[in-house]
């Protein structure tokens, strides 16, 4: 309740910025939902949030695995840890955009070069919330699934990964707001759909009810996203833990 | 099964550098379906001489001989229960082979019956201790070690935990090693009693009990406590009657 509330808020503000400011800088809703209601017949809104989504998707997948796996190990092996420092801090300090214009050069204009530049954005971060999961695990849990004989496999799923769980999942919320925000921009510099494509046009155009009406839809899937998928995965996690008061 | 523990020396360096003997020239063995005490002050070592014992540790020279397929069961001085799973998950976990029967035998001998499906974070200490011994007994344990399994509860709770384990460590005859600093819970529990010097630890005296546990009577307990009670203190006066 108190949600709808706040979203009529912004509408009305919204709305009454949009008589002040003039409509060529600031439609009215009404003329942004016209915008996405064409887009949508035409289909090419679906066919583009389709597509970045699948970016997304992938990007996200790619970096989490490869992130908790470099993690895990980086919090244990002491040597790995050694190693591996210098080049997490170099990719932690890299701005976005050098990775991405990089990755374009090197890889062509493909769709290969637009993902993994996205991923290797999201990666230091998830390996170095891994690697902190990592080093907070419980040694007095290792003893005990030693003790009892526990196959390596058996006690990496039921006692560590439960540990790692929080990190992950902290890795994992963080990592999926740092896509939605790069993917948009890898696509403006080097892909022919997209919603980053499709907002880079309208930018060019001027035509601000189009670039709003990708952008507003794009953040309503990214809303739906986490309320949907993100949050309900996190309630589950943490089902074992008493409820904070 | 049988356990043999020679242990020539165990030690432990510390932050500044220096070598401190926990463990020196420890020797001592139990029969199989014993079940043998540690009575020592704290800090002497005990837990150590622990994590030896069932493999944690192997960085000490001497030998420890026990069969390398034995299994063992462990209740640790904390519960030491996987918090993210349930009471029972946490006892199947280690104990994947036991049965139904067998298990409800346990949880109904132990009153943990009405707790299967609460997690640890919702039980007291007394019934956390409770599922860590159920765990322990769940893989029937050629080996079982109890680490201090009493210490911090209430008295009456106390009684009532160490009178389940008596009940439990009889019907099995499996070989056990207790640890505590209270020389009652040695007493009713054990069938040979080793009382061990401060650190670096070694063995003072070891004290076979022979009359069964359900037939020491008071007069029997205060017999060996005033035993074990010459040992402590003849040993204070720099004696050693070993």
């Amino acid at each position: 309740m108190l949600r709808l509330l706040s979203l009529a808020v912004f509408l009305a503000t919204w709305w009454i910025a949009a008589l002040f400011a003039g409509a060529e800088k600031l439609p009215p809703p009404p003329a942004v939902l016209a915008a996405i209601g064409a887009e949508a017949k035409s289909g090419a809104l679906f066919i583009n949030l389709g597509v970045t989504l699948a970016r997304v998707a992938l990007a996200f997948t790619l970096a989490m695995t490869l992130g908790t796996a470099i993690g895990y190990l980086m919090g244990r092996v002491r040597l790995a840890n050694r190693l591996g420092d210098p080049w997490l801090i170099l990719l932690l300090n890299l701005p976005a955009l050098v990775v991405i214009v990089l990755a374009y050069i090197w890889a062509g204009l493909t769709e290969v070069a637009a993902i993994a530049a996205i991923a290797i954005n999201k990666l230091p971060t998830a390996i170095v919330t891994v690697r902190e999961g990592t080093r907070a695990l419980d040694a007095s849990l290792d003893e005990m699934a030693r003790v009892f004989a526990i196959p390596p496999w058996k006690a990496f799923r039921q006692v560590i990964l439960p540990q790692l769980a929080p990190y992950i999942a902290a890795a994992a919320r963080s990592g999926l707001s740092l896509v939605w925000k790069i993917v948009l921009v890898a696509e403006l510099l080097g892909r022919s759909n997209g919603v980053g494509f499709e907002i880079g046009v309208a930018f060019q155009l001027f035509d601000i009810s189009r670039l709003l009406a990708y952008s507003l839809t794009f953040v309503a899937v990214v809303l739906a996203i986490e309320i949907a998928l993100v949050q309900p995965f996190e309630t589950r996690l943490s089902r074992w833990r008493p409820r904070a008061a | 099964m049988r356990l043999e523990v020679n242990i020539a020396r165990k030690a432990f360096t510390n932050a500044a550098g220096e070598r401190h003997d926990v463990l020196v020239d420890f020797n001592c063995s139990l029969g199989a379906g014993e079940v043998g005490v540690f009575v020592g002050p704290s800090g002497c070592g005990k837990s150590t001489l622990l994590k030896i014992l069932v493999g944690l540790d192997r960085d000490y020279t001497g030998r420890v001989a026990r069969p390398p397929d034995a299994r063992i069961g462990m209740v640790f001085q904390e519960p030491r229960l996987l918090p993210w799973r349930s009471v029972e998950e946490n006892v199947r976990l280690a104990a994947p082979q036991a049965d139904d029967t067998k298990l409800s035998l346990l949880f109904a001998v132990l009153e943990l019956n009405a707790h299967r499906n609460h997690f640890p974070g919702e039980l007291s200490l007394g019934l956390a201790r409770r599922v860590a011994l159920a765990r322990a007994f769940a893989v029937e344990p050629d080996l079982l070690i109890l680490d201090e399994p009493l210490a911090s509860l209430d008295d009456s709770l106390a009684d009532r935990l160490r009178d389940e384990i008596a009940t439990l460590v009889d019907s099995r005859s499996v070989t056990t090693l207790l640890v505590t600093h209270n020389v009652d819970d040695a007493i009713r529990l054990g069938d040979r009693i080793f009382l061990l010097s401060p650190r670096p630890a070694r063995i003072l005296a070891e004290l076979p009990i022979r009359t069964p546990r359900s037939a020491r009577g008071p007069a029997e307990i205060a017999a060996i406590r005033a035993d074990i009670e010459r040992v402590i203190n003849g040993d204070r006066a720099g004696e050693d009657d070993t």
